[in-house]
């Protein structure tokens, strides 16, 4: 797995990807331990658990495998000393189209992930928690697993943990290349070794009824990893690197038409698209100009280059106006990306570049689509079919006149019909694609 | 909706619906014993103790160990056939549906030989604006593999039967385009001569 991640930008400001991006730093727990490993597990010991969720809550922290929730508040759902056994399971699945960052930590900084695994165990009072892996990453399992026993070996796992009297065990689990085991619900039932159908919220919410039917707390890789750095250098010091309600730092994923490619672990709303793509990634290829982002995973929608869009700001005066914003002046945190009516999502920016025709774009995302429904509903399991197979004809013979709008009222009648969000992610893009670029869905000659 | 109502009035209830039961065709049953005990003398000592160590590591329900079981016979099988399916089910007190739901389902698991090295090229979008739709041809013309073949239960296959070539959906390295996996390995930034010398090497 190649050096991407060992370049960092002077613009990054690592945590997570610290010790992962050093070309000499290995995998075990000497490693680890010399790198300051396993130092906030202890010192969260030492804490009442409501201490660590107040400082989760007061850090900021907000998921980061999609829907960008804050940590803290999801973590508040528990009741901690209700009679229930508790769960917590690691989304490792990192599945979406654009999406490259938990790779690094599973592979290259596995004892991150324990040590942000323990802190949140103690915190939410659990005693047995999985790692959910794909199983493309056909080597995270076997580093994982020897992590999980080095930490036993030295008395971090396992019955008694550091002495406090505290049990806690982790096991590795892997996937088996469906996108659908991404969606929480649909995870735990992967886990429970069902056929993977999401479950309908509510009432399945894993907080209440999750694994087993237990609460049970779902969260991203990259999400458990920045616990650690939050004890680590207190909630004020992590919120402070980031922006009002969207703490410390996120890796941001950018593939596609720049020329340096690579995951870039950066202060929240730290920089603006523009100069995330242009100083960061180095610009386009030589020649190309800015067509159109996706920035957020391949399911949040299009952004398309020359956009302007409309956010709420304080005037010198106090009071708040419309202030016009060109789409490479958005800054790169949930909230700016929501106000340019898309999501921050996985991470995931894709850049193309003016050589890229939509059309081709949007049926190569609908065939991933109809690959990855699970089926359970009807409007999404037909319909990605059929938005598949339209946007497939559009680019080839028998296209019609008033296949845009057909395969837009498609995605319309898909999205909110759903047991899932997977019936949104599969709508958005052919929305945005049609909504933005409306004349690349016109008749082709 | 049926089912959906049924859902939300049941006790929570992590008990297997899928039991197995006696009922059923006795001599078909006695075929069905004479295959699996062929089978278990086919299982080596080592699978058997992955196979009981994975399952330790689901104390509340041994179905969830399903999973983990389907990957530890497929990686020693090279896939998973009705007698695989009826012995894993076996092992975990379940019908053998339950199984085989999952088989059908996840696109990893397969029921017939794949070739000697499986090459999965990712097919999604940042890879494909990076050429991975040519890479894919090239390696299905240069191993004789019909590319229009579809379906993951049997993988497209060469005639030699030395390989096996899928397009899947991203494989999580998108930075780093196009990507594929030969076996257990990721190749990165793939080239059409990448793709000839990965089909020497193999071959
Ligand atoms: C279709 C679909 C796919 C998803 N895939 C992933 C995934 O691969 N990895 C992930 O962490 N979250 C994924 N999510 C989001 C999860 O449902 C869940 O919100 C997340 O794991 C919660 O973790 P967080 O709060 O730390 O972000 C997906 C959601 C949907 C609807
Ligand atoms: S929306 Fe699609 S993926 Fe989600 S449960 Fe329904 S059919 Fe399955
Ligand atoms: S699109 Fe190929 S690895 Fe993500």
């Amino acid at each position: 797995m190649s050096s991407l991640i060992e370049h960092p930008h002077p613009r990054e400001r690592r945590i997570v990807f610290e010790n992962a991006g050093k070309p000499d730093y290995t995998p075990d727990i000497e490693t680890y331990l010399a790198h300051g490993g396993y130092v906030e597990a202890k010192k969260a010991f030492t804490m009442a658990p409501e201490a660590i969720i107040s400082e989760v809550k007061a850090s900021n922290l907000r998921g980061r495998g999609g829907a960008a929730f804050p940590t803290g508040v999801k973590w508040g759902f528990i009741r901690r000393d209700d009679e229930k056994p508790h769960y917590l399971c690691v989304n490792g699945d990192e599945s979406e189209p654009g999406t490259f960052k938990d790779r690094y930590i599973l592979h290259r900084d596995p004892h991150q992930l324990l040590e942000g695994m323990i802190i949140t165990c103690y915190a939410l009072n659990i005693h047995l928690a999985y790692i959910y892996v794909r199983c493309e990453y056909t080597h995270a399992k076997a580093i994982m697993e020897k992590a999980i026993q080095e930490a036993r070996d030295q008395g971090f796992l396992g019955k008694n943990i550091f002495g406090t009297g505290f049990d806690l065990d982790i096991y590795f689990h892997e996937g088996a290349g469906a996108y659908i085991c991404g969606e929480e619900t649909s995870l735990l039932e992967s886990l429970e070794g069902k056929r993977p159908y999401p479950r309908i919220k509510p009432p399945y919410f894993p907080a209440v009824l999750g694994l087993y039917m237990s609460p049970t707390i779902v969260n991203n890789v990259e999400t458990i990893c920045h616990v650690k750095h939050i004890l680590r250098l207190g909630s004020a010091h992590y919120a402070a690197m980031g922006t009002p309600g969207d703490g410390g730092t996120r890796v941001l994923c950018v593939s596609g038409d720049v020329m340096k490619p690579g995951p870039y672990e950066l202060a929240v709303g730290s920089v603006t698209l523009g100069e995330l793509i242009f100083d960061i990634c180095g610009g386009l290829r030589p020649g190309r100009s800015l067509k159109a982002v996706i920035p957020g995973g391949s399911s949040s929608k299009v952004l398309r280059a020359n956009e302007i869009f409309k956010i709420k700001a304080k005037a010198d005066d106090g009071t708040m106006i419309d202030k016009e914003v060109p789409l490479l002046d958005m800054v790169m945190d949930a909230a700016s990306v929501a106000a340019a009516g898309s999501m921050i999502g996985s991470g995931g920016v894709i850049v193309m570049d003016d050589s890229r025709d939509m059309l081709w774009a949007l049926n190569n995302l609908n065939q991933f689509y109809a690959h990855e429904s699970c089926g359970q509903c009807t409007p999404c399991r037909e319909g990605v079919l059929w938005m598949s197979k339209l946007s497939t004809r559009m680019i080839g013979e028998g296209a019609q006149a008033s296949d845009a709008s057909m395969l837009h009222n498609i995605a319309d009648n898909i999205a909110g019909r759903t047991v899932c969000a997977f019936g949104e992610a599969a709508s958005w893009p052919t929305q945005s694609f049609i909504d933005k670029f409306p004349e690349e869905f016109g008749p082709r000659a | 909706m049926d089912q959906q109502a049924q859902r939300n009035t049941e006790e929570p209830n992590i008990e297997d619906p899928f039991s197995p039961s006696d009922q059923g065709d006795r001599s078909l049953e006695r075929d069905l014993e004479a295959s699996l005990a062929l089978q278990a003398e086919n299982l080596t000592a080592i699978l058997l103790d992955q196979i009981d160590e994975a399952i330790t590591h689901y104390p509340i329900s041994k179905r969830s160990a399903a999973l983990p079981l389907l990957h530890l016979w497929q990686n020693h099988f090279g896939f998973i056939d009705e007698s695989g399916i009826e012995w894993i089910a076996r092992r975990l007190d379940l019908n053998s549906i339950a199984i085989l739901e999952l088989v059908t389902f996840y696109p990893w698991f397969r029921q017939k030989a794949p070739g000697k090295t499986i090459i999965r090229v990712c097919r999604t979008l940042s890879c494909a604006m990076a050429g991975s739709y040519e890479v894919h041809e090239k390696f299905c013309k240069s191993t004789g593999i019909d590319p229009c073949l579809e379906g993951h239960h049997g993988m497209p296959t060469s005639p030699d039967k030395k390989f096996s070539v899928e397009f899947v959906e991203c494989l999580g390295s998108c930075g780093s385009a196009p990507v594929c996996l030969v076996n257990q390995d990721l190749a990165e930034r793939v080239s059409l001569e990448d793709a000839e010398a990965i089909i020497k090497k193999y071959s």
